[in-house]
């Protein structure tokens, strides 16, 4: 690593210093002027008093369930770009369709005798739906499009996956209608908790508890089974797992079948938190899970949790903390304005992520 | 003296099987998502519909595919054609029809549309009952596995005819299907010609097509036989004649003759608006934005290597830059007349341009789609958004865009506006292949296929992606200067990343890189969805499933340029030049003596 690094560095180096002064200070240009603008709206607004106290506890209740979900979604993509260096594209809708299977078997279930009888039993079959049924698609994208393109220039897969995801938005539009599909309602799940002062959703209480337990499980799975370590070994170099007898490609599917089975979960807790599901719903969530994978830095496990609750907290708590006090009207609106600039200076000031990247370097 | 070597008898059977299966699976699916329905108003062929054809086409191709000479290693010599090409067919096709049998009565004896939205009675249990060509489930059934078995069949028997034979078949069969589907196109040019130029083409028209608009009996046999012939003809010397007759004349000579071709088709171009009438100018002039768009990401994807997914915000922005400077109603209401605009938008997509570009200088290749992409929905959602409601009108958006105006004359109906869009695109034309042999364009090019190298070899990175990305966003601009006029009114809602994924799709189908490739491409994937309006519903599906067939099948595009299929098929083209320093060094016959050790063992 150190030796191709220093092989490309040499005549490269030189002619950066030459070229990019302007562009390096263009830039810090943008990184001051993002930093004044956080501190200015952050101070006016707090300082204004607009929102109580326990309006903010809200906002960080919401931020956490949200940023949890994202957590899940976030480790399907971190996984398979630790192992493949390639973003799944289609992930987000890998998501989408879990959310869907979620509305399918709770709007089954839901007229029949078991969801009053026991609703936990009923949502704990439907979290079954969803993983597998989200697992399957995960795996059948990457058998059909993404294996027979491994090796193939970077931005080959990419627009494969581009495809997939467009293919399989309008497949479940054509198939399963383009209405908003609404959950039904689970008793269980209204209501509020509080705790510490801070009122919490019942909903939402699942969702962080769900998640984390989910997130714990697949740690576990990743650092203590043979599995986990023929990902990590084929994350760190395929070619000597390869030699030391770890079936890649089967390894590979794996990662792709936890990943989905990740998103499926998260499919069905957004889902719950949101009461409705549509076609184009894993969309925006995908993209957001993404930027809470390179948040986090991209194949580190434990910094897709840590990326997707900061993400759902900027995002949750972003708009009234910042904008408003901008005297920005109507800041709500701008709530995906806040994810992608997140995302967007992320990568260009840190793409390395809050926990480091762990992705072997490019030996072109 | 001829070796067969043959692939092993079970791995034949299990690919025939799994070709009949995925087969069947798409049968199910376009049946099942509502295509057949959809496409079943449109009659295409006489007594055929587009639904029906549709669903014929996959036993033809699944036979055609199935019965493909096997086995297809390099440097070994293939089984001669025979009887097991068509049979390979026929069982691919009858798997599939089984496939597709069972989902019909399937859905004959359960009821799935509770689920299954487009799984409607009138498929199979009530009249028309469209997938079984108005037979009881049970027939119908029996039917469908029939009629797949014999189609695959067919179609496998294609393969034993001789290469320029099968090539003039599928020409046939290419030119029956474009005569169908551009019905309203050729009609409509052979009833234009007549009234433009007085010359006896209507009856022709009517020849050809039915009173419903679908191709006629006697249409299909002429259309076919017309492909067949060309085909035979086009496949042999006459090219080369041209070729080599071209090759003689002396550079001034040929500049003439190029000069005269480019006149001849600048001319024909320039007449079409006037012989194809509102409507079709209408299809043309959206298609002609599109292909304005596409350009301009040609240079930046095709040229310079960089996937840039939120090309619709340069789109937007010279929309919103027209509409501000022109419009009465707008926020600044100045109401300028277009082409004091022009510059002002050329200005604006040159800033936008610089300002996406150099953020994203040093990311590498698929974070800078994610972030463009980013770029893309933040300049839309801030277009919708409250805050900038005072400008850019919120989801009202601007209306009272000013027409265009040539001198004191306005430009209002599509057949004038062609002309206008037609001068933006031969702008584009022109500096695409004048940017493409120039010293940036090679710069591009090198940065595409390798960044590092480029940059050891002295390439300017900075220069060289700014300046692409600053073309692209200008063609783009123009491109949205035009649709904003065309329209009328912008509204945020008309620049979502749906259009950026479009525009992507229409390059890289085409082919990266390549003028012709980008022209067809638009015509086709922009054009012919407008033209036949059951597409629309599906075109996202249908271009999402063209990406990933294009990708693992064929990714420098259909009409590909040189360069870029080169470098995709780099091993490929190495292994070639090495097969044939191997067969004119030892062998004396190509392909007749495998090397013992590289033979593969039947098991």
């Amino acid at each position: 690593m150190a030796r191709t690094n220093s092989l490309r560095r040499g005549p490269v180096a030189a002619r950066r210093v030459r070229r990019l002064p302007v562009v390096d200070a263009f830039l810090w240009l943008v990184r001051i002027a993002a930093i004044a603008l956080l501190l200015i709206g952050a101070v006016s607004s707090i300082s204004s008093a607009r929102l109580s106290g326990q309006q903010w506890r809200d906002l960080v209740v919401f931020g956490i369930a949200q940023g949890s979900v994202y957590a899940l979604v976030a480790l399907g993509y971190t996984m398979v770009y630790g192992v493949l260096r390639f973003i799944n594209f289609a992930h987000g809708e890998v998501f989408m369709i879990g959310a869907m299977t979620g509305y399918f078997v709770t709007d089954g279930l839901a007229r029949t005798a078991l969801w009053d009888a026991a609703p936990i039993l009923a949502l704990l079959i439907t979290l079954i739906c969803c993983m597998t049924v989200s697992a399957l698609v995960a795996l059948l994208l990457e058998r059909v499009a993404y294996r027979p393109l491994r090796g193939a220039p970077r931005l080959i897969p990419f627009i494969t996956a581009i495809g997939a995801s467009f293919f399989l938005q309008y497949t479940m539009a054509s198939l399963f209608g383009t209405s908003v599909k609404a959950y039904p309602e689970v008793d269980i799940l209204s209501g509020t908790f509080d705790v510490l002062g801070f009122r919490i959703l019942r909903v939402h209480l699942l969702v962080i508890v769900a998640a984390l337990s989910i997130m714990a499980g697949l740690y576990l799975y990743v650092e203590r089974t043979r599995a986990g370590k023929a990902m990590r070994a084929v994350a760190e170099d395929p070619e000597i797992a390869r030699l030391m007898g770890v079936d890649v490609d089967r390894t590979i599917a794996r990662v792709f079948g936890v990943g989905g089975a990740m998103a499926g979960a998260g499919g069905l807790l957004f889902g719950l938190v949101f009461q409705n599901v549509h076609f184009l719903s894993g969309f925006l969530p995908g993209i957001k899970a993404f930027t809470a994978a390179v948040l986090g830095g991209i194949g580190n496990i434990p910094g897709a949790a840590v990326g997707g609750l900061t993400l759902g907290m900027v995002e949750s708590m972003g708009p009234s903390l910042v904008l408003v006090g901008l005297g920005i009207p109507a800041a709500h609106q701008l709530k995906d304005v806040v994810a992608f600039l997140t995302l967007v200076m992320v990568l260009i000031f840190r793409p390395t992520g809050i926990l480091g990247e762990r992705v072997r370097e490019d030996r072109a | 003296m001829t070796t067969v070597v043959e692939a092993p008898a079970a791995a034949v059977g299990s690919r025939v099987v799994m070709i009949g299966l995925v087969g069947g699976a798409v049968a199910v699916f376009v049946s099942a998502n509502g295509m057949v329905e959809a496409f079943s108003e449109r009659e295409l062929l006489d007594g055929l519909t587009l639904g029906a054809v549709l669903l014929l086409s996959i036993p033809l191709l699944v036979g055609y595919v199935a019965g493909r000479r096997q086995p297809e290693l390099e440097g070994f010599a293939t089984r001669p054609p025979g009887w097991r090409n068509p049979a390979t067919g026929l069982l691919a096709g009858f798997i599939s029809g089984v496939t597709i049998g069972a989902f019909v009565l399937l859905i004959a004896t359960v009821d799935l549309r509770g689920v299954l939205l487009n799984v409607t009675p009138e498929l199979v249990r009530d009249d028309p009952r469209i997938l079984t060509f108005g037979l009881e489930p049970g027939a119908g059934a029996g039917l469908l596995v029939g009629l797949f078995a014999v189609l695959g069949g067919l179609a496998g028997a294609i393969q034993v005819l001789p290469d320029l034979w099968r090539r003039a078949v599928l020409a046939a069969v290419g030119w029956v299907l474009a005569f169908g589907l551009m019905q309203a196109v050729v009609s409509q040019v052979l009833r234009g010609l007549q009234q433009q130029l007085r010359i006896w083409t209507e009856p022709l028209a009517d020849f050809l097509y039915d009173t419903s608009g679908a191709l006629s009996i006697a249409g299909i046999t002429v259309v076919a036989v017309l492909g067949f012939c060309l085909q035979l003809l086009g496949s042999r010397k006459p090219r080369a004649l041209v070729n080599a007759r071209l090759e003689r004349l002396t550079d001034r000579s040929r500049r003439i003759v190029r000069v005269a071709v480019l006149a001849a088709a600048l001319l024909l171009l320039g007449l079409l608006p006037q012989v194809l009438g509102s409507f079709l100018s209408e299809v043309l002039n959206i298609a002609g934005i599109f292909l304005l768009m596409a350009l301009g990401l040609n240079i930046v994807v095709g040229f310079a290597g960089l996937l840039d997914l939120g090309y619709v915000a340069f789109f937007a922005v010279g929309a919103y830059t027209t509409a501000l400077l022109t419009s009465p109603q707008s926020s600044l209401g100045v109401g300028w007349i277009f082409w004091l605009a022009v510059p002002f938008v050329v200005l604006a997509a040159a800033v936008a341009g610089l300002l996406v570009g150099t953020p994203v200088l040093r990311m590498r290749g698929d974070y800078l789609a994610i972030v463009t992409l980013g770029f893309g929905e933040i300049a839309r959602l801030l277009f919708l958004s409250d805050w900038l409601k005072p400008t850019f009108g919120g989801a009202q958006g601007i209306i009272q865009v000013g027409d265009i105006t040539v001198g004191p004359v306005g430009v209002r109906t599509p057949q004038a506006f062609f002309y206008v869009i037609f001068v933006f695109v031969l702008l584009a034309a022109y500096a695409t292949y004048a940017l493409q042999d120039s010293r940036i364009g090679r710069a591009w090019m090198a940065m595409r296929e390798d960044e590092s190298v480029a940059e050891a070899m002295g390439v300017d990175i900075v220069t060289a992606k700014l300046s692409a990305f600053i073309v692209g966003a200008v063609l783009a601009g123009f491109g949205g200067a035009l649709f904003a006029t065309k329209i009328g009114s912008v509204f945020p809602h008309s620049f979502n990343v749906i259009v950026s994924i479009t525009v992507l799709v229409v390059i890289i189908v085409g082919g990266m890189a390549s003028v012709p490739g980008v022209v067809l491409g638009t015509m086709v994937l922009v054009g012919l969805p407008e033209l036949l309006r059951e597409f629309e519903e599906y075109r996202f599906l249908i271009y999402g499933a063209l990406l990933i067939f294009m990708m693992l099948r064929r990714p420098e595009g259909f009409i590909p340029s040189k360069r870029r299929a080169e470098e995709l098929h780099e091993e490929e083209i190495a292994q070639d030049e090495w097969l044939k320093t191997q067969d004119t060094g030892s062998r004396p016959e190509p392909g007749s003596r495998p090397e013992p050790g590289s033979r593969p063992e039947p098991s």
